[in-house]
Protein backbone atom coordinates (compact mmCIF):
# COMPACT_ATOMS: atom_id res chain seq x y z
CA UNK A 1 0.00 0.00 0.00
CA UNK A 2 1.02 3.12 -1.17
CA UNK A 3 2.86 5.43 2.02
CA UNK A 4 0.19 8.04 1.12
CA UNK A 5 -2.49 5.97 2.36
CA UNK A 6 -1.17 5.13 5.37
CA UNK A 7 -0.72 8.54 6.29
CA UNK A 8 -4.15 8.96 5.36
CA UNK A 9 -5.22 6.38 7.98
CA UNK A 10 -3.43 7.80 10.86
CA UNK A 11 -4.94 10.77 9.99
CA UNK A 12 -8.38 8.93 9.98
CA UNK A 13 -7.84 7.64 13.38
CA UNK A 14 -7.00 10.70 14.99
CA UNK A 15 -10.26 12.24 13.35
CA UNK A 16 -12.72 10.02 14.72
CA UNK A 17 -11.42 10.49 18.03
CA UNK A 18 -11.85 13.97 17.59
CA UNK A 19 -15.21 13.37 16.41
CA UNK A 20 -16.61 11.45 18.87
CA UNK A 21 -14.59 13.84 21.66
CA UNK A 22 -16.08 17.16 19.85
CA UNK A 23 -19.98 16.65 20.65
CA UNK A 24 -19.75 13.93 23.60
CA UNK A 25 -21.38 16.38 25.68
CA UNK A 26 -23.98 17.37 23.45
CA UNK A 27 -27.57 18.45 24.83
CA UNK A 28 -30.58 16.56 23.41
CA UNK A 29 -32.20 19.80 22.45
CA UNK A 30 -28.88 19.94 19.55
CA UNK A 31 -28.92 16.93 17.78
CA UNK A 32 -30.92 17.75 15.15
CA UNK A 33 -29.42 20.92 14.27
CA UNK A 34 -26.16 18.50 14.79
CA UNK A 35 -27.18 16.01 12.48
CA UNK A 36 -28.11 18.46 9.75
CA UNK A 37 -25.00 20.53 10.12
CA UNK A 38 -22.92 17.30 10.40
CA UNK A 39 -24.68 16.17 6.89
CA UNK A 40 -23.48 19.56 5.71
CA UNK A 41 -19.70 18.64 6.32
CA UNK A 42 -19.69 15.53 4.78
CA UNK A 43 -20.89 17.51 1.47
CA UNK A 44 -17.28 18.01 0.75
CA UNK A 45 -17.86 14.86 -1.46
CA UNK A 46 -18.33 17.70 -3.79
CA UNK A 47 -14.34 18.18 -3.57
CA UNK A 48 -14.21 14.41 -4.57
CA UNK A 49 -16.71 14.92 -7.22
CA UNK A 50 -15.10 17.84 -9.25
CA UNK A 51 -11.90 16.16 -9.04
CA UNK A 52 -13.48 13.12 -10.66
CA UNK A 53 -14.80 14.41 -13.16
CA UNK A 54 -12.25 17.33 -13.64
CA UNK A 55 -10.08 14.11 -14.46
CA UNK A 56 -12.47 12.15 -16.16
CA UNK A 57 -11.85 10.70 -19.77
CA UNK A 58 -14.45 8.95 -21.24
CA UNK A 59 -18.42 10.08 -21.57
CA UNK A 60 -19.17 7.26 -19.04
CA UNK A 61 -17.01 8.47 -16.41
CA UNK A 62 -17.59 12.13 -17.30
CA UNK A 63 -21.32 11.01 -16.75
CA UNK A 64 -21.07 9.70 -13.15
CA UNK A 65 -18.78 12.46 -12.09
CA UNK A 66 -21.65 15.11 -13.62
CA UNK A 67 -24.01 12.87 -10.94
CA UNK A 68 -21.41 12.91 -8.91
CA UNK A 69 -20.76 16.88 -8.98
CA UNK A 70 -24.77 17.67 -9.16
CA UNK A 71 -25.60 15.14 -5.87
CA UNK A 72 -22.29 16.59 -3.75
CA UNK A 73 -23.16 20.00 -4.30
CA UNK A 74 -26.90 19.29 -3.38
CA UNK A 75 -25.67 17.89 -0.44
CA UNK A 76 -23.42 21.38 0.24
CA UNK A 77 -26.34 23.68 -0.03
CA UNK A 78 -29.44 22.24 1.44
CA UNK A 79 -27.33 21.06 3.98
CA UNK A 80 -26.52 24.40 5.10
CA UNK A 81 -29.50 25.77 4.28
CA UNK A 82 -31.53 23.24 6.16
CA UNK A 83 -29.13 23.58 9.17
CA UNK A 84 -28.77 27.57 9.32
CA UNK A 85 -32.79 27.80 9.24
CA UNK A 86 -33.06 25.28 11.88
CA UNK A 87 -30.18 27.15 14.24
CA UNK A 88 -31.92 31.05 13.13
CA UNK A 89 -34.85 29.57 15.31
CA UNK A 90 -33.19 29.12 18.72
CA UNK A 91 -31.29 32.28 17.94
CA UNK A 92 -34.24 33.70 17.54
CA UNK A 93 -35.86 32.43 20.87
CA UNK A 94 -32.72 33.56 22.81
CA UNK A 95 -32.40 37.38 21.66
CA UNK A 96 -32.81 39.57 24.77
CA UNK A 97 -36.32 41.20 24.29
CA UNK A 98 -38.00 38.28 22.81
CA UNK A 99 -38.72 36.84 26.48
CA UNK A 100 -42.07 38.29 27.66
CA UNK B 1 3.27 24.83 -11.39
CA UNK B 2 4.86 27.38 -9.46
CA UNK B 3 5.60 25.82 -5.94
CA UNK B 4 4.51 28.59 -3.36
CA UNK B 5 0.56 27.76 -5.26
CA UNK B 6 0.73 24.54 -4.13
CA UNK B 7 1.80 25.37 -0.82
CA UNK B 8 -0.78 28.36 -0.46
CA UNK B 9 -3.52 25.86 -1.66
CA UNK B 10 -2.52 22.91 1.20
CA UNK B 11 -2.24 25.80 3.74
CA UNK B 12 -6.22 26.63 2.59
CA UNK B 13 -7.39 22.91 3.19
CA UNK B 14 -5.06 22.79 6.88
CA UNK B 15 -7.22 26.21 7.65
CA UNK B 16 -10.74 24.84 6.30
CA UNK B 17 -10.37 21.21 8.21
CA UNK B 18 -9.50 23.13 11.41
CA UNK B 19 -13.03 25.11 10.80
CA UNK B 20 -14.73 22.04 10.33
CA UNK B 21 -13.87 20.86 13.47
CA UNK B 22 -13.94 23.82 15.00
CA UNK B 23 -17.45 24.53 13.10
CA UNK B 24 -18.73 20.93 14.58
CA UNK B 25 -17.26 21.81 18.04
CA UNK B 26 -19.77 25.09 18.61
CA UNK B 27 -22.62 23.85 16.96
CA UNK B 28 -22.55 21.05 20.18
CA UNK B 29 -23.61 24.18 22.50
CA UNK B 30 -26.70 26.15 22.14
CA UNK B 31 -25.11 29.69 22.58
CA UNK B 32 -22.19 28.87 19.67
CA UNK B 33 -24.28 27.16 17.76
CA UNK B 34 -24.74 29.49 14.78
CA UNK B 35 -20.99 30.67 14.69
CA UNK B 36 -20.75 26.59 14.08
CA UNK B 37 -22.30 26.11 11.03
CA UNK B 38 -21.23 29.60 9.11
CA UNK B 39 -16.97 28.26 10.50
CA UNK B 40 -17.52 25.13 8.29
CA UNK B 41 -19.63 26.78 5.78
CA UNK B 42 -16.78 29.22 5.28
CA UNK B 43 -14.65 26.26 5.48
CA UNK B 44 -16.57 24.22 2.59
CA UNK B 45 -16.25 27.23 0.46
CA UNK B 46 -12.74 27.98 0.18
CA UNK B 47 -12.19 24.05 -0.13
CA UNK B 48 -14.30 23.87 -2.94
CA UNK B 49 -12.57 27.29 -4.53
CA UNK B 50 -9.06 26.19 -3.99
CA UNK B 51 -10.13 22.58 -5.58
CA UNK B 52 -10.61 25.06 -8.86
CA UNK B 53 -7.39 26.62 -8.43
CA UNK B 54 -5.77 23.68 -8.66
CA UNK B 55 -3.88 22.81 -12.05
CA UNK B 56 -4.92 20.26 -13.92
CA UNK B 57 -8.87 19.83 -14.50
CA UNK B 58 -10.69 19.56 -17.52
CA UNK B 59 -14.15 19.62 -18.14
CA UNK B 60 -14.44 23.12 -16.08
CA UNK B 61 -17.83 23.33 -18.14
CA UNK B 62 -19.37 20.59 -17.00
CA UNK B 63 -18.28 20.90 -13.38
CA UNK B 64 -19.77 24.71 -13.27
CA UNK B 65 -22.68 23.08 -14.40
CA UNK B 66 -23.04 19.79 -12.26
CA UNK B 67 -22.57 23.16 -9.04
CA UNK B 68 -24.77 25.33 -10.44
CA UNK B 69 -27.85 22.72 -11.26
CA UNK B 70 -27.11 20.38 -8.06
CA UNK B 71 -26.53 23.65 -5.74
CA UNK B 72 -29.34 25.71 -6.70
CA UNK B 73 -31.72 22.87 -6.75
CA UNK B 74 -30.26 22.07 -3.36
CA UNK B 75 -30.83 26.27 -2.16
CA UNK B 76 -34.00 26.45 -3.41
CA UNK B 77 -35.89 23.32 -1.84
CA UNK B 78 -34.18 23.77 1.21
CA UNK B 79 -35.48 27.81 1.43
CA UNK B 80 -39.32 26.64 0.50
CA UNK B 81 -39.87 23.60 2.39
CA UNK B 82 -41.65 23.78 5.50
CA UNK B 83 -40.15 23.57 8.98
CA UNK B 84 -42.19 20.30 9.96
CA UNK B 85 -40.79 18.99 6.89
CA UNK B 86 -37.37 19.34 7.97
CA UNK B 87 -36.32 15.82 9.12
CA UNK B 88 -36.94 14.59 5.76
CA UNK B 89 -34.68 17.05 4.01
CA UNK B 90 -31.40 15.72 6.32
CA UNK B 91 -32.18 12.58 5.25
CA UNK B 92 -32.83 13.42 1.16
CA UNK B 93 -29.53 15.56 1.34
CA UNK B 94 -27.94 13.08 3.36
CA UNK B 95 -28.78 10.34 0.79
CA UNK B 96 -27.11 13.08 -1.80
CA UNK B 97 -24.21 12.83 -0.90
CA UNK B 98 -24.25 8.93 -0.14
CA UNK B 99 -25.21 9.08 -3.74
CA UNK B 100 -21.97 11.14 -4.66
CA UNK B 101 -19.78 9.04 -3.01
CA UNK B 102 -20.84 6.43 -4.44
CA UNK B 103 -20.51 7.74 -7.83
CA UNK B 104 -16.98 8.77 -7.12
CA UNK B 105 -16.11 5.31 -6.43
CA UNK B 106 -17.95 4.74 -9.35
CA UNK B 107 -15.53 6.33 -11.49
CA UNK B 108 -12.36 5.07 -9.28
CA UNK B 109 -13.48 2.20 -9.91
CA UNK B 110 -13.84 2.36 -13.57
CA UNK B 111 -10.81 4.08 -14.28
CA UNK B 112 -8.65 1.81 -12.53
CA UNK B 113 -10.36 -1.44 -12.18
CA UNK B 114 -7.26 -3.47 -10.68
CA UNK B 115 -6.42 -5.57 -7.72
CA UNK B 116 -4.76 -3.45 -5.23
CA UNK B 117 -5.45 -1.79 -2.10
CA UNK B 118 -7.49 1.70 -3.41
CA UNK B 119 -9.92 -0.67 -4.94
CA UNK B 120 -10.89 -2.36 -2.55
CA UNK B 121 -11.35 1.12 -0.37
CA UNK B 122 -13.72 2.37 -3.53
CA UNK B 123 -15.28 -0.39 -3.67
CA UNK B 124 -16.25 0.22 -0.08
CA UNK B 125 -16.78 3.22 -0.55
CA UNK B 126 -19.13 2.35 -3.33
CA UNK B 127 -21.03 -0.06 -1.14
CA UNK B 128 -21.56 2.48 2.22
CA UNK B 129 -22.65 4.92 -0.64
CA UNK B 130 -24.94 3.17 -2.47
CA UNK B 131 -26.55 1.62 0.99
CA UNK B 132 -27.10 5.44 2.25
CA UNK B 133 -28.66 6.72 -0.76
CA UNK B 134 -31.31 4.30 -1.00
CA UNK B 135 -31.95 4.15 2.39
CA UNK B 136 -32.43 8.46 2.74
CA UNK B 137 -34.98 8.19 -0.26
CA UNK B 138 -36.80 5.13 1.46
CA UNK B 139 -36.90 7.00 4.87
CA UNK B 140 -37.63 10.30 2.83
CA UNK B 141 -40.55 8.71 1.19
CA UNK B 142 -41.95 7.39 4.74
CA UNK B 143 -41.46 10.70 6.46
CA UNK B 144 -43.08 12.72 3.37
CA UNK B 145 -46.13 10.12 3.16
CA UNK B 146 -45.25 8.29 -0.03
CA UNK B 147 -44.80 5.18 1.96
CA UNK B 148 -46.74 3.89 4.66
CA UNK B 149 -45.09 4.82 7.77
CA UNK B 150 -45.92 1.13 9.31
CA UNK B 151 -43.25 -1.01 8.91
CA UNK B 152 -43.02 -3.27 5.37
CA UNK B 153 -42.14 -7.25 6.45
CA UNK B 154 -41.20 -8.69 4.08
CA UNK B 155 -41.25 -12.71 4.79
CA UNK B 156 -38.24 -14.31 4.84
CA UNK B 157 -36.56 -10.89 4.86
CA UNK B 158 -33.35 -11.60 7.02
CA UNK B 159 -32.02 -14.09 5.25
CA UNK B 160 -33.14 -12.40 1.60
CA UNK B 161 -31.51 -9.13 2.74
CA UNK B 162 -28.09 -10.73 4.06
CA UNK B 163 -27.87 -12.49 0.42
CA UNK B 164 -28.53 -9.71 -1.46
CA UNK B 165 -25.83 -7.90 0.13
CA UNK B 166 -23.44 -10.92 -0.11
CA UNK B 167 -24.30 -11.42 -3.73
CA UNK B 168 -23.97 -7.84 -4.44
CA UNK B 169 -20.43 -7.23 -2.51
CA UNK B 170 -19.49 -10.87 -4.25
CA UNK B 171 -20.38 -9.03 -8.11
CA UNK B 172 -17.67 -6.06 -6.70
CA UNK B 173 -14.84 -8.34 -5.92
CA UNK B 174 -15.36 -10.28 -9.58
CA UNK B 175 -15.52 -7.14 -11.37
CA UNK B 176 -12.20 -6.48 -9.81
CA UNK B 177 -10.67 -9.98 -10.18
CA UNK B 178 -11.47 -10.10 -13.86
CA UNK B 179 -10.84 -6.52 -14.68
CA UNK B 180 -14.20 -6.54 -16.35
CA UNK B 181 -16.30 -3.04 -15.24
CA UNK B 182 -19.66 -4.78 -16.41
CA UNK B 183 -19.90 -6.22 -13.35
CA UNK B 184 -20.04 -3.01 -11.33
CA UNK B 185 -23.51 -3.10 -12.63
CA UNK B 186 -25.06 -5.48 -10.56
CA UNK B 187 -22.79 -4.25 -7.63
CA UNK B 188 -24.27 -0.85 -7.71
CA UNK B 189 -28.06 -2.26 -8.37
CA UNK B 190 -27.65 -5.12 -5.49
CA UNK B 191 -26.28 -2.74 -2.87
CA UNK B 192 -29.21 -0.16 -4.03
CA UNK B 193 -31.56 -2.94 -3.12
CA UNK B 194 -29.91 -3.99 -0.06
CA UNK B 195 -30.32 -0.18 1.09
CA UNK B 196 -33.94 0.08 0.01
CA UNK B 197 -35.05 -3.66 1.74
CA UNK B 198 -32.73 -2.55 4.88
CA UNK B 199 -34.91 0.28 5.55
CA UNK B 200 -38.79 -0.90 3.72
CA UNK B 201 -38.79 -2.78 7.51
CA UNK B 202 -38.28 0.12 9.87
CA UNK B 203 -41.04 2.44 11.08
CA UNK B 204 -41.73 5.77 10.90
CA UNK B 205 -41.35 6.63 14.84
CA UNK B 206 -37.13 5.25 14.25
CA UNK B 207 -36.64 7.26 11.42
CA UNK B 208 -34.47 9.86 13.68
CA UNK B 209 -32.48 7.04 14.28
CA UNK B 210 -32.08 5.41 10.67
CA UNK B 211 -31.13 8.62 9.29
CA UNK B 212 -28.47 9.69 11.82
CA UNK B 213 -27.30 6.26 10.98
CA UNK B 214 -27.13 7.03 7.22
CA UNK B 215 -25.31 10.81 8.12
CA UNK B 216 -23.26 8.74 9.71
CA UNK B 217 -22.55 6.26 7.04
CA UNK B 218 -22.37 8.69 4.29
CA UNK B 219 -18.79 10.26 6.07
CA UNK B 220 -17.72 7.13 6.35
CA UNK B 221 -18.21 6.40 2.44
CA UNK B 222 -17.17 10.01 2.01
CA UNK B 223 -13.64 8.91 3.73
CA UNK B 224 -13.04 5.99 2.06
CA UNK B 225 -13.10 7.54 -1.29
CA UNK B 226 -10.58 10.02 0.27
CA UNK B 227 -8.35 7.41 0.76
CA UNK B 228 -8.86 6.30 -2.77
CA UNK B 229 -7.96 10.00 -3.92
CA UNK B 230 -4.90 10.55 -1.92
CA UNK B 231 -2.41 8.87 -4.20
CA UNK B 232 -3.63 10.69 -7.20
CA UNK B 233 -3.26 13.97 -8.77
CA UNK B 234 -5.04 15.94 -5.72
CA UNK B 235 -3.92 14.26 -2.96
CA UNK B 236 -4.82 17.04 -0.12
CA UNK B 237 -8.28 17.18 -1.84
CA UNK B 238 -8.23 13.64 -0.86
CA UNK B 239 -7.00 14.01 2.58
CA UNK B 240 -9.49 16.87 3.16
CA UNK B 241 -12.58 14.28 2.43
CA UNK B 242 -10.31 11.66 4.83
CA UNK B 243 -10.49 13.87 7.41
CA UNK B 244 -13.75 15.66 7.14
CA UNK B 245 -15.79 12.13 5.95
CA UNK B 246 -14.31 10.73 9.32
CA UNK B 247 -15.33 13.49 11.58
CA UNK B 248 -18.99 12.90 10.79
CA UNK B 249 -18.88 9.24 10.49
CA UNK B 250 -18.03 9.38 14.45
CA UNK B 251 -19.72 12.01 15.39
CA UNK B 252 -22.59 10.97 14.00
CA UNK B 253 -22.59 7.25 14.85
CA UNK B 254 -22.24 8.86 18.44
CA UNK B 255 -24.91 10.80 17.75
CA UNK B 256 -27.29 7.79 16.68
CA UNK B 257 -26.34 5.98 19.85
CA UNK B 258 -27.45 8.70 22.07
CA UNK B 259 -30.38 8.87 19.66
CA UNK B 260 -31.48 5.38 20.11
CA UNK B 261 -30.73 5.64 24.08
CA UNK B 262 -32.99 8.47 24.09
CA UNK B 263 -35.53 6.20 23.17
CA UNK B 264 -34.28 3.10 25.27
CA UNK B 265 -33.81 1.27 22.13
CA UNK B 266 -30.57 -0.95 21.14
CA UNK B 267 -29.36 0.17 17.51
CA UNK B 268 -30.14 -3.64 16.24
CA UNK B 269 -33.62 -3.58 17.18
CA UNK B 270 -33.85 -0.42 15.70
CA UNK B 271 -32.47 -2.01 12.04
CA UNK B 272 -33.52 -5.44 12.57
CA UNK B 273 -36.47 -5.44 15.12
CA UNK B 274 -39.20 -4.12 12.82
CA UNK B 275 -40.95 -2.66 16.03
CA UNK B 276 -44.40 -2.57 16.35
CA UNK B 277 -45.48 -5.35 14.06
CA UNK B 278 -45.07 -8.11 16.46
CA UNK B 279 -44.92 -7.86 20.06
CA UNK B 280 -46.87 -7.10 22.88
CA UNK B 281 -49.00 -4.06 21.91
CA UNK B 282 -51.16 -3.95 24.72
CA UNK B 283 -54.28 -5.95 25.58
CA UNK B 284 -57.68 -4.56 26.01
CA UNK B 285 -57.76 -1.86 28.49
CA UNK B 286 -59.88 -1.18 31.87
CA UNK B 287 -61.88 1.85 31.51
CA UNK B 288 -63.56 3.69 28.58
CA UNK B 289 -61.88 6.88 26.54
CA UNK B 290 -64.05 9.63 27.85
CA UNK B 291 -64.64 12.51 25.31
CA UNK B 292 -65.02 16.19 26.41
CA UNK B 293 -66.06 19.37 24.29
CA UNK B 294 -64.23 22.83 24.01
CA UNK B 295 -66.46 24.97 25.98
CA UNK B 296 -65.73 22.34 29.41
CA UNK B 297 -62.27 21.62 27.97
CA UNK B 298 -61.37 25.45 28.34
CA UNK B 299 -62.77 26.17 31.33
CA UNK B 300 -61.00 23.41 32.83
CA UNK B 301 -58.40 25.37 31.51
CA UNK B 302 -58.75 29.15 32.62
CA UNK B 303 -59.89 28.15 36.12
CA UNK B 304 -55.97 26.13 36.79
CA UNK B 305 -52.68 27.15 38.34
CA UNK B 306 -50.45 25.35 36.02
CA UNK B 307 -51.36 23.65 32.68
CA UNK B 308 -48.58 21.64 31.16
CA UNK B 309 -48.77 21.59 27.28
CA UNK B 310 -47.52 18.17 26.01
CA UNK B 311 -47.35 18.39 22.17
CA UNK B 312 -46.30 15.69 19.99
CA UNK B 313 -45.95 14.93 16.12
CA UNK B 314 -49.65 15.34 15.26
CA UNK B 315 -49.22 19.39 16.35
CA UNK B 316 -46.85 19.59 13.99
CA UNK B 317 -48.64 17.66 10.89
CA UNK B 318 -51.51 19.45 12.26
CA UNK B 319 -49.57 23.04 11.67
CA UNK B 320 -51.02 23.57 14.88
CA UNK B 321 -48.21 24.96 16.62
CA UNK B 322 -48.81 29.19 16.12
CA UNK B 323 -52.25 28.52 17.29
CA UNK B 324 -51.03 26.85 20.71
CA UNK B 325 -48.93 29.44 21.49
CA UNK B 326 -51.78 31.75 21.59
CA UNK B 327 -53.36 29.58 23.26
CA UNK B 328 -50.57 29.67 25.78
CA UNK B 329 -50.59 33.35 25.82
CA UNK B 330 -54.66 33.74 26.02
CA UNK B 331 -53.99 31.25 29.39
CA UNK B 332 -51.15 33.50 30.40
CA UNK B 333 -53.72 36.49 30.34
CA UNK B 334 -56.06 34.96 32.96
CA UNK B 335 -53.19 34.56 35.19
CA UNK B 336 -52.28 30.55 34.37
CA UNK B 337 -49.01 29.32 34.60
CA UNK B 338 -48.32 27.60 30.53
CA UNK B 339 -44.85 25.24 30.78
CA UNK B 340 -44.27 22.77 27.77
CA UNK B 341 -43.09 19.26 28.37
CA UNK B 342 -41.21 18.28 25.59
CA UNK B 343 -40.07 14.57 25.64
CA UNK B 344 -36.87 14.23 24.16
CA UNK B 345 -38.15 11.84 20.86
CA UNK B 346 -41.62 13.97 20.70
CA UNK B 347 -42.65 14.39 16.65
CA UNK B 348 -39.94 12.94 14.36
CA UNK B 349 -36.45 13.90 15.62
CA UNK B 350 -34.78 14.31 18.67
CA UNK B 351 -35.13 18.58 18.97
CA UNK B 352 -38.05 18.90 16.71
CA UNK B 353 -40.48 20.09 19.10
CA UNK B 354 -38.15 22.50 20.44
CA UNK B 355 -37.86 24.07 17.01
CA UNK B 356 -41.30 24.26 15.69
CA UNK B 357 -42.13 25.99 19.52
CA UNK B 358 -39.58 28.30 19.04
CA UNK B 359 -40.61 29.09 15.00
CA UNK B 360 -43.85 30.11 16.45
CA UNK B 361 -42.58 32.43 19.01
CA UNK B 362 -42.91 30.21 22.27
CA UNK B 363 -40.37 31.56 24.44
CA UNK B 364 -37.20 28.98 25.36
CA UNK B 365 -37.65 29.31 29.27
CA UNK B 366 -41.13 27.57 29.16
CA UNK B 367 -39.81 24.57 27.25
CA UNK B 368 -38.73 21.77 29.83
CA UNK B 369 -37.47 18.64 29.36
CA UNK B 370 -38.36 15.63 30.49
CA UNK B 371 -36.09 15.44 33.40
CA UNK B 372 -37.45 19.28 34.43
CA UNK B 373 -41.41 18.37 33.78
CA UNK B 374 -41.99 15.20 35.49
CA UNK B 375 -41.91 16.26 39.14
CA UNK B 376 -44.23 18.99 38.06
CA UNK B 377 -47.05 17.16 37.03
CA UNK B 378 -48.15 16.31 40.84
CA UNK B 379 -49.20 20.18 41.60
CA UNK B 380 -50.41 20.60 37.49
CA UNK B 381 -53.92 21.00 36.95
CA UNK B 382 -54.35 19.96 33.04
CA UNK B 383 -51.86 18.82 31.13
CA UNK B 384 -53.28 19.48 27.59
CA UNK B 385 -51.87 16.37 24.84
CA UNK B 386 -51.73 17.57 21.43
CA UNK B 387 -51.03 14.85 18.92
CA UNK B 388 -48.41 13.07 21.33
CA UNK B 389 -49.27 9.07 22.06
CA UNK B 390 -46.64 6.89 22.80
CA UNK B 391 -44.52 9.53 25.08
CA UNK B 392 -47.40 10.00 27.05
CA UNK B 393 -48.21 6.39 27.32
CA UNK B 394 -47.95 4.55 30.72
CA UNK B 395 -47.74 1.14 29.40
CA UNK B 396 -44.21 2.09 29.54
CA UNK B 397 -43.75 1.17 33.19
CA UNK B 398 -45.74 -1.89 33.21
CA UNK B 399 -43.61 -5.21 32.80
CA UNK B 400 -44.21 -7.02 29.17
CA UNK B 401 -45.15 -3.95 27.24
CA UNK B 402 -43.51 -3.75 23.94
CA UNK B 403 -42.72 -0.07 25.10
CA UNK B 404 -41.44 -1.03 28.88
CA UNK B 405 -38.96 1.11 29.64
CA UNK B 406 -39.43 4.01 27.04
CA UNK B 407 -38.92 7.54 29.05
CA UNK B 408 -41.85 9.34 28.85
CA UNK B 409 -43.97 12.06 30.47
CA UNK B 410 -45.73 11.37 33.72
CA UNK B 411 -48.97 12.86 32.44
CA UNK B 412 -51.11 10.33 33.76
CA UNK B 413 -50.21 12.32 37.44
CA UNK B 414 -51.55 15.45 36.39
CA UNK B 415 -55.21 16.35 37.71
CA UNK B 416 -56.47 16.23 34.64
CA UNK B 417 -55.28 15.22 31.52
CA UNK B 418 -57.01 16.56 28.20
CA UNK B 419 -55.73 14.96 25.44
CA UNK B 420 -56.55 16.17 21.36
CA UNK B 421 -56.54 13.92 18.98
CA UNK B 422 -57.83 12.98 15.68
CA UNK B 423 -59.89 9.58 15.79
CA UNK B 424 -58.99 6.85 18.23
CA UNK B 425 -56.61 4.99 16.36
CA UNK B 426 -53.17 3.74 17.77
CA UNK B 427 -49.73 5.86 17.96
CA UNK B 428 -46.40 5.11 15.95
CA UNK B 429 -45.75 2.08 17.52
CA UNK B 430 -49.35 0.74 16.90
CA UNK B 431 -49.77 0.24 20.69
CA UNK B 432 -53.31 1.00 22.84
CA UNK B 433 -52.42 3.90 25.39
CA UNK B 434 -53.55 3.37 28.95
CA UNK B 435 -53.50 6.82 29.42
CA UNK B 436 -56.24 7.51 27.51
CA UNK B 437 -58.59 4.98 29.92
CA UNK B 438 -57.59 6.59 32.95
CA UNK B 439 -60.08 7.87 35.39
CA UNK B 440 -58.62 11.75 34.87
CA UNK B 441 -58.58 11.71 30.78
CA UNK B 442 -61.14 13.48 28.43
CA UNK B 443 -60.54 13.00 24.76
CA UNK B 444 -61.18 15.91 22.65
CA UNK B 445 -61.15 14.79 19.43
CA UNK B 446 -60.38 16.58 15.85
CA UNK B 447 -57.64 18.42 14.21
CA UNK B 448 -55.27 19.93 16.48
CA UNK B 449 -55.24 23.23 14.58
CA UNK B 450 -58.88 23.60 14.36
CA UNK B 451 -59.31 22.31 17.88
CA UNK B 452 -56.69 24.83 19.45
CA UNK B 453 -58.10 27.81 17.22
CA UNK B 454 -61.65 26.92 18.64
CA UNK B 455 -59.77 26.28 22.57
CA UNK B 456 -58.36 29.69 22.31
CA UNK B 457 -61.73 31.44 21.40
CA UNK B 458 -63.45 29.85 24.00
CA UNK B 459 -60.86 31.01 26.34
CA UNK B 460 -60.63 34.82 25.25
CA UNK B 461 -64.18 35.04 24.73
CA UNK B 462 -64.73 33.33 28.56
CA UNK B 463 -65.28 36.28 31.34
Amino acid sequence: MAADVWTALFIAILAAFTGYEVISRVPVLLHTPLMSGSNFIHGIVLVGGIVALGFATTPLEEAIGLLAVIMGAMNVTGGYVVTERILAMFDRSKRPGSHP
Amino acid sequence: MIAWVGTVIDAVYVVAVIAFILGLKAMSSPETARRGILYAGVAMLVAVLVTFATGGLGNFALIALGVFIGGGAGWYWARVVKMTDMPQMVAIFNGMGGGAAAAIAAVELLTSLSAGATTGLSLAGGIIGSISIAGSFIAFSKLQGWLPGKPIVLPARQVVNFAVLVVGVGFGGVAVLVTQSFYLLPFFGLLLLYGILLTLPIGGADMPVVISLFNALTGVAVALDGFALVNGPLGDAGYAMVIAGTLVGAAGSLLTLLMARAMNRSLGNVLFGAFGSGADTGGPVAGSLKPIDVADAAVLMEYSGQVVIAPGYGMAVAQAQQKVKELADALEARGVTVKFAIHPVAGRMPGHMNVLLAEAGVSYDKLFDRDEINPEFAHTDVALVIGANDVVNPAARRTGSALQGMPILDVDQAKNVIVIKRGQGKGFAGIENDLFYKDNCRMLYGDAQHVVAELVQAVKKAP
